[in-house]
């Protein structure tokens, strides 16, 4: 049992289209689920137009997107700028986390990410404690207050 | 030269031959970069290790999923990628990179991880590469979402392109190594040698077969004997012989999470090399200690060879005679031998049958999201190390399998287990790491 339970929302969680790391994906779904979330998990490699897709039909609260093959500061930068060019996604929260680029530096894309426009970016060590407290503070923003998933 | 039934197998397969016969391992590195001078200089430095080495090639992401336009762009604006973009490349490029390193003591080999590879292999052969690595299901299901129907397809061309070459060219399966972690060894033996006879039905004649470290030393001696075993009974002789193809296994060292200390790493490394030596394999790809953290430099890479190489030969050593496989505990041979009947019964052609398996969930990897894959099967690692089926799924098993559902594998596995048993080999090597520092601070204390 989680320690407390935020407000349970959807997730879309998804690679990116060059990475085929799927450990990643099914972690992050089995940690969003046992705090209540919803999941729909897009696995590897799905084009920008794939991961936009799934966000209109879905209608998630977050996507989470992972990546960890050291090209996500390319392929992660891309997809979100296609997200925000389309208006029906424009405003979803969109966050992304994993290991950014193939120097194990850690914070040499963030500030990139979020200027391409990722609400929230994890890259450091800590990044799954930051996630947690990000999820804490999570409110519902564009949807409806959510009506728990059946 | 080749030898009595070795004619036309190629200069890969008899670099390996020839160490073999001299006692020795052949090591080799997973390395790859984007520019050509750096790929070149990388090369050059693995040739230059003294031990027998074959060279690599790693293609990056990017070519590998088809996106050869942004490799292009990639390699144009001098962005560092994780691979060689070998199609952006070209084969005049990556002829360039070759020539004069790759020789007949020095046969290089391209990797990728591509399902739709027509175009990849087409270029690497075309450019003068000894061998390549492939596979419908090991280059498709931990690779994206290219249908496993399309994968078979693709597969088919490529294996016809390496055996067309004029100038022999090798071909592995990476069928043992299927995500890299929590995939029984039995079914990693199953996929290998089910990858290699569909090799050999697309005319491929020089193959090898793979087999990735795990996570208890047992099993995988155990697991190495019974490939060598179930290749031997359906390939036959490993010299190509009387017409039968020419094979030899290859070890992978540990393809999961990695120790994050360096003295874990090559702890772990280490022991990949020992398991080589006493398990038969006549080559062993190695990772580096960069590996939990970034792609290795070459001098990562150059390291981690002299290394394994060392290592292998003290084992040698040790071990004057060839070691025979002994009749297991674990089961994996009856396991992978009844899978492979299984699997071969379903369909006239190989490429059929592993489509139908897949479909009807009799070949499960377990975790794999692929949407061909079944993903009912569960595999857990039990506290002393040994990888186990928790739930088989559909994927049938011998009565009394060895490893079989045993109490200790039951339960649900949610994010915290998941994570613990991926890092099992992290968390067993890291630990000698901390367990030096502190005998080392006790000592200067
Ligand atoms: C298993 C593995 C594979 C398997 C993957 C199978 C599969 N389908 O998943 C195989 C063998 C197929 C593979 C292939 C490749 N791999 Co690989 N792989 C690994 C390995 C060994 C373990 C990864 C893993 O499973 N971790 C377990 C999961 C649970 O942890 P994680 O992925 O690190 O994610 C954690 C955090 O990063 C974080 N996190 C991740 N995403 C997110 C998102 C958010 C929002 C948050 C908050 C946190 C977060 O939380 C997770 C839990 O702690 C790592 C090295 C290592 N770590 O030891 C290399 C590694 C990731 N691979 C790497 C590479 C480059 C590749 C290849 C491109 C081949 C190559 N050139 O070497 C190909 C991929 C091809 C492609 N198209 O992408 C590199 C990446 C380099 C870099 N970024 O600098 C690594 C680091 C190895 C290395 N040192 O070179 N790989």
């Amino acid at each position: 049992m989680p320690k407390y339970r935020s407000r349970s929302g959807k997730f879309v969680v998804s690679g990116v289209s060059s990475d085929a790391h799927t450990w990643n994906l099914v972690f992050l779904q089995l940690m969003l689920e046992e705090r209540g979330h919803e999941v729909v998990n897009l696995g590897a490699c799905p084009t920008d137009a794939e991961v936009l897709g799934a966000c209109l039909r879905e209608r998630p609260d977050v996507l989470v997107v992972s990546t960890v093959n050291g090209h996500g500061h390319m392929d992660g930068a891309r997809l979100v700028r296609a997200l925000r060019a389309h208006p029906g996604l424009a405003e979803l929260r969109a966050v992304i986390g994993g290991k950014l680029g193939v120097d194990g530096g850690t914070g040499r894309h963030v500030d990139a990410l979020v200027e391409a426009g990722y609400d929230a970016v994890f890259a450091s060590e800590d990044g799954l404690e930051e996630f947690a407290d990000f999820l804490r503070e999570l409110r519902p923003r564009r949807r409806a207050p959510a009506e728990p998933v059946a | 030269m080749s030898g009595p039934g070795t004619a036309g197998t190629g200069r890969f397969a008899a670099h390996v031959r020839g160490a073999r016969e001299s006692g020795a391992l052949v090591v080799q590195p997973r390395m790859g970069f984007a520019g050509a001078g750096r790929m070149r200089e990388g090369l050059r430095a693995v040739r230059d290790v003294a031990a027998p080495t074959a060279g690599t090639v790693t293609v990056d992401s990017y070519t590998r999923v088809g996106e050869y336009a942004r490799a292009l762009e990639a390699l144009r604006s001098g962005t560092e990628l994780n691979g060689f973009p070998l199609v952006a490349h070209g084969v005049d490029g990556t002829r360039g990179v070759l020539d004069g390193l790759a020789s007949a003591d020095f046969p290089v080999q391209v990797r990728h991880g591509a399902a739709r590879a027509e175009r990849l292999v087409a270029t690497a052969c075309a450019a003068g590469a000894d061998a390549t690595e492939g596979g419908p299901v090991s280059y498709c299901l931990p690779y994206g979402r290219v249908p496993l129907r399309e994968s078979v397809r693709a597969w088919s061309r490529c294996c016809e392109l390496v055996a067309a070459r004029a100038e022999p060219m090798h071909l592995e399966t990476f069928g043992g190594a299927m995500l890299g972690q929590l995939c029984p060894p039995s079914m990693l033996v199953a996929l290998s040698v089910l990858e290699a006879l569909f090799f050999r039905e697309h005319g491929v004649r020089s193959l090898s077969l793979s087999y990735a470290q795990q996570t208890h030393p047992g099993q995988d001696l155990e697991a190495l004997g019974a490939l060598r075993r179930l290749a031997g009974e359906r390939l036959g002789g490993m010299d190509g012989a009387d017409g039968a193809v020419d094979w030899h296994v290859v070890l992978y060292t540990f393809m999961g999470v990695f120790p994050r200390s360096a003295a874990g790493a090559f702890r772990l490394l280490e022991e990949s090399a020992r398991l080589a030596v006493r398990g038969g394999a006549d080559r062993l790809v190695v990772k580096t200690p960069a590996e939990a953290h970034r792609i290795p430099t070459v001098e990562e890479n150059v390291g981690a060879l002299e290394f394994a190489s060392a290592v292998a030969a003290d084992e040698r050593a040790r071990a004057r005679t060839r070691p025979v496989p002994v009749p297991g505990r674990y089961g994996v041979y009856e396991e992978a031998v009844l899978l492979v009947d299984r699997v071969l019964e379903r369909a006239p052609t190989v490429g059929a049958a592993l489509e139908r398996s897949f479909a009807a969930g009799l070949l499960d990897v377990p975790y794999c999201l692929h949407p061909d894959n079944a993903n009912r099967a569960r595999a857990v690692v039990d506290p002393w190390g040994v990888l186990r089926w928790a739930d088989p799924g559909r994927v049938p098993l011998p009565r009394r399998a060895g490893s079989g559902p045993e109490p200790e594998a039951r339960g649900p596995v949610g994010s915290r287990r998941l994570l613990d048993m991926l890092g099992f080999n992290a968390r067993r090597f890291d630990a000698e790491d901390v367990l030096g520092r502190r005998l080392a601070d006790g000592a200067a204390a």
